[in-house]
């Protein structure tokens, strides 16, 4: 039971290298973006990890309530407009990627390297 | 109980995201990212993070799936490339998991109320979220009052990010010209999608005010409804065509719209200023301090959702007005 206390990190980690595996590996740049985009809900997954505290609930107060835990509500708040701004850079990044599809006439890696050799 | 869900949960996580990397066709690889982002969105509620959770759900599921559709379309449906180097990179990075796996055990455990995490700011929001502001909602109430210099810079990347996208898409071969394709007529011939659709669209604006206007009581802000709003648009776009969708929200109405939230955002700072308190001090607002807060988070609420529908739809206009090349 001990151990499961620490599965959330553990699977932090794992989404983290998948993210990094992808942007390293793989030659199409769509699918590195894919990679990019886990990468970043592997970060957000951390975070909202920290936030929570055995027995607590959402940090919303109830009136005339008393004893109540509460989970911690700073991560939430850096999470929740980290997604926002993640989903318009992601946007950034496609944006680009549909210039390079128009100029080279690829989105592959290799492609575009070879288009660049060849004066 | 909820535990053994959770771990079930998070190792579904993980298998969709092998999916999504071994994948060779990007259409299925987009269709399991919004999957994954569900689950995502899944655990981040059972973590107590309900806010999130909305966010993740309606940005991660809905919007970001249908602009990475929209960008398919422009570029190719398969992968072509060989992965490189592929032994020695997995060598890598299961030496990162290893090391990242090492350092877990020198965190705190799940749940464990005594990590460093919750001494330092978040008990004094907890305790004085109900003296000073008096909002249910502590979440809202850090992220608009307590951290409003943070969320500000927060709108002005989601802007610029469009601005960006913008600056990318209209150039060069230029926008398409305004033929009937298929594309641009959506699925009007095709009668269940638009039975169906035309009747969700209503009820998904309506919902998205709901997370407007009830944000400071329960789950939801600006951030959450101005994605939701933004997916109901995106959903009558895809169901009426390119064309009626912008006769209906013309572009300049929807980069106006951007402007003007971050505009709203902004001069509430300096409206506070001028009635002699600091930049984004809300007490100034009305001679008792507590509902000058509450107008003051009501307004740039308002201004964070009204950016975030507005940029998020042009960004969306900005990929599907884009020609084709194939």
């Amino acid at each position: 039971m001990e151990l499961l206390g620490y599965y959330n990190y553990w699977v932090f980690a794992i989404l983290l290298v998948i993210g990094l595996y992808t942007v390293i590996a793989k030659g199409n740049l769509i699918k590195k973006l894919l990679g990019l985009s886990i990468f970043q809900s592997a970060v957000f997954l951390m975070y909202i990890t920290m936030n929570k505290v055995e027995g607590g609930t959402a940090p919303i107060i109830l009136k005339g309530a008393t004893d109540q835990i509460f989970s911690n509500p700073l991560p939430q708040v850096l999470i929740l407009t980290a997604i926002v701004v993640g989903v318009s850079t992601t946007a950034v990044g496609l944006a680009i990627v549909v210039r390079i599809k128009e100029t080279y006439g690829s989105i592959e890696e290799h492609q575009i390297f070879e288009a660049d050799q060849t004066p | 109980m909820i535990i053994f869900f959770a771990v079930f949960l998070l190792t579904l996580l993980v298998i969709t995201a092998i999916a999504i990397v071994r994948t060779e066709n990007l259409f299925v690889a987009v269709m399991l990212t919004s999957i994954f982002s569900l689950l995502m969105a899944a655990n981040f509620f059972i973590l107590d993070a309900a806010d999130v959770a909305l966010t993740e759900a309606a940005i991660g599921a809905g919007v970001t799936t249908v602009i990475f559709l929209s960008a398919l379309s422009l570029t190719a449906e398969r992968e072509r490339s060989q992965t490189t180097a592929k032994w020695l990179t997995i060598g890598v990075v299961s030496v990162t998991a290893l090391v990242l796996m090492y350092a877990t055990f020198d965190k705190p455990l799940l749940g464990d109320p005594n990590a460093p995490v919750h001494q330092h700011v978040a008990p004094w929001y907890l305790e004085n979220t109900p003296i000073l502001i008096d909002i249910p909602n502590v979440v809202t109430a850090v992220l608009s009052s307590f951290r409003g210099y943070d969320t500000l810079g927060e709108v002005f990347v989601v802007f610029a990010a469009c601005i960006g996208v913008l600056f990318l898409l209209s150039a060069g071969n230029g926008i398409k010209a305004e033929d009937e394709t298929p594309k641009s007529q959506g699925l009007r011939h095709h009668l269940i999608p638009k039975v169906v659709g035309r009747l969700l669209v209503p009820f998904i604006v309506l919902f998205g005010l709901y997370v407007q206007f009830h944000g400071e009581y329960g789950p939801g802000g600006g951030f959450q409804a101005g994605a939701i709003i933004a997916t109901a648009f995106i959903l009558h776009a895809l169901l009426e065509g390119e064309r009626a969708a912008l006769a209906a929200m013309p572009r300049a109405a929807l980069l106006g719209m951007a402007v003007a939230g971050a505009m709203l955002y902004g001069m509430v700072g300096v409206v506070c200023i001028a009635l002699g308190g600091n930049f984004l001090d809300y007490s100034v607002l009305h001679s008792n301090p507590v509902i000058g807060q509450q107008i003051g988070i009501i307004v740039i609420e308002a201004g964070v959702g009204i950016t975030v529908c507005g940029a998020l739809l042009s960004i969306f206009h900005a990929f599907t007005s884009r020609r084709g090349l194939n």
